[in-house]
């Protein structure tokens, strides 16, 4: 127990709630052992919106809005998720060319997560330039991504049985344009960090994460990636347009934050590649399936539909029981199990260390308080 | 000592190498703006708060106040009042109230609207001193924008007009019910004179 401390030689240090390395409201006791730690506990909620409660007192059209507010920088793998889940529930066939939209959206997003993890992950380890060229190519996804689903954040762009608004060929230049863009771009973001020393040093061979740790824990997304295991719902359980392309899931090797680091900087490589192929093989055809009640009320049951976001797996479990309002939803969300593992990982390393691997794990805490 | 002074010469490649990239960028074009001197055009899909259209064939709006956007909107901030006046075919919009502060933007009432009367606005500087200010009346929002427009303004129904046209309405009704009946009366008595017959 950590109150503990006083009478040993141990002493408790605050991290959070408003440090600016938590990325939001995170707050973790530290117990100290002179400057290594002996022992450390999230104190989780105090961004708790009550998201599943509110799903219970509105109708299905009406939780839309919310899925943004979960994981805002992914918000439209969750967006997808949500409504994947109510398409199995109600059985509507999503059409071609809305999948396409969805995927080619789903990974520009994936793209922008990532380098805002990037940028800002690399403000915490004290490089401040980094973080100056990457939202400069984040901007430029925003700019694309607000002509499409209107907003730049918070998005709340898929319906059900679709989306609301097709692409133009604007946007699709646009896409390409950026993705030549953003390749250039890697050779200056391997020359300003990958190849930097200091990086380097606070990088390699702290804060691992082993197999058999990652298995216990539940964690998935790029950090259970970087230990090695290849694991993505994209290729494990497929959805949507997946199937249809050729992309590879990048491994690491040692699992300490240098393999999670190489591991999203090449998933984004990857989204290049997914985003390329999906607009070369764009169909045409309708981008709203046929015959989607207004006012939905599905048959009572339950389904669980899982898909990758850039922290992880994030599944929605409805349980409907026939009304207008669904009974119970269920997110599960990745960076919860993740945080219990990166708690357990701070053990027996330096203080100094805490930020470098708490930072690593990209944790959104909105998502783990929901 | 060798490792050393190698750690030392790698570390100084690299940051010979970071400083490389630094200076490239240097000489080419600013990316940021100025802001509040300088503005971005918003794209034509941005989604600021949802306003009525101003058709152009009636320079007015096309609200039919059936209620579908307060009734799907997920925060329950849409008010809307309609009233039939005598001469018209459909009901029409005497009240919309927007309360703009829960917002979430997520399009669902301009997406429901059967009679496509919304669309998104332009406007995204939506900070105010008040939660007053967040409060829009949309039909007032609309005379401002006739007005700008130069087109001929449509004229927000006060109370007693409303009272008058719900009464002329309910009268209206009245007499029709009356004119069924006296119909469906008509149109019974034959009934039982058959029956009679038979």
């Amino acid at each position: 127990m950590i109150t503990s401390g006083i009478e040993e030689k141990t002493f408790v240090l605050n991290l959070g709630p408003q440090h600016p390395s938590t990325h939001g409201v995170l707050r973790v006791l530290l117990e100290m052992d002179g400057e290594y730690i002996a022992s450390a506990e999230p104190v989780i909620g105090y961004g708790h919106r009550a998201h599943e409660h509110m799903a219970e007192n509105r109708n299905y059209h009406q939780f839309l809005p919310n899925m943004g507010r979960v994981d805002y920088l992914h918000a439209l793998a969750f967006n997808h998720g949500y409504c994947m889940a109510v398409e199995k529930l109600i059985g509507v066939t999503v059409p071609e060319r809305a999948e396409f939209i969805r995927v080619i959206t789903n990974e520009l997003n994936r793209i922008t997560s990532h380098l805002l993890w990037f940028g800002a992950y690399l403000m915490d380890l004290g490089a401040f330039t980094p973080f100056l060229y990457c939202f400069d190519d984040r901007e430029h996804i925003l700019d694309l991504l607000d002509r499409i689903t209107g907003s730049r954040l918070t998005y709340c762009f898929f319906r059900f049985g679709g989306v609301p608004k097709d692409i133009d060929d604007d946007f699709i230049s646009g896409v390409r344009t950026f993705i030549k863009r953003l390749r250039s771009r890697w050779v200056d973001y391997h020359n300003l960090v990958t190849k930097n020393v200091i990086f380097i040093h606070r990088a390699k061979g702290v804060g691992v994460f082993t197999k058999e740790q990652c298995q216990l824990y539940g964690i998935t997304g790029p950090s259970l990636r970087g230990s090695g295991i290849p694991y993505d719902i994209r290729k494990s359980e497929p959805y949507s347009a997946y199937p249809l392309f050729d992309f590879e899931i990048p491994i690491g090797d040692n699992g300490d934050i240098y393999d999670r680091y190489i591991v999203r900087l090449r998933e984004m490589e990857q989204s290049c590649r997914i985003i390329e192929q999906a607009l070369n093989k764009l169909p045409n055809g309708p981008i709203m399936a046929e015959k989607v009640p207004k006012r939905l009320k599905p048959a009572a049951g339950e389904v669980y539909q899982a898909v990758e976001t850039a922290r992880g797996e994030f599944g929605t479990y409805i349980v409907s029981n026939g009304d207008i309002k669904p009974y119970r939803i269920k997110l599960r969300v990745p960076s919860f199990s993740n945080l219990s593992l990166m708690v357990e990982s701070f053990k027996d390393n330096l203080v100094a260390d805490v930020v470098a691997i708490l930072g690593s794990i990209d944790v959104v805490i909105p998502e783990i308080d929901r | 000592m060798m490792t050393y002074v190698k750690e030392i010469l790698v570390g100084f490649w690299s940051l010979l190498a970071g400083m490389a990239v630094t200076i490239r960028y240097f000489t080419k074009p600013i990316v940021t703006v100025q802001y509040p001197r300088e503005k971005i055009q918003m794209s034509p899909a941005y989604r600021g708060y949802p306003q009525l259209i101003l058709d152009p064939e009636t320079q007015t709006h096309r609200c039919i106040a059936c209620e579908m956007c307060s009734r799907i909107c997920p925060s329950q901030l849409i008010a809307v009042e309609g009233a039939k006046f005598p001469g018209e075919k459909q009901k029409r919009g005497v009240k919309y109230v927007h309360e703009h502060y829960y917002c979430s933007l997520c399009g669902l009432c301009i997406e429901v609207c059967p009679t496509t009367a919304l669309e998104y606005s332009a406007e995204y500087r939506l900070a105010g001193y008040r939660r007053e200010d967040a409060v829009i009346d949309h039909l007032i929002l609309l005379q401002q924008r006739q007005k700008a427009a130069g087109v001929p303004i449509t004229p927000v129904p006060t109370a007693e007009e409303i009272a008058a046209a719900a009464a002329a309405e309910a009268a209206a009704k009245e007499a029709r019910e009356k004119e069924a009946k006296a119909k469906a009366a008509a149109a019974k008595k034959p009934a039982p004179a058959e029956e009679v017959k038979e």
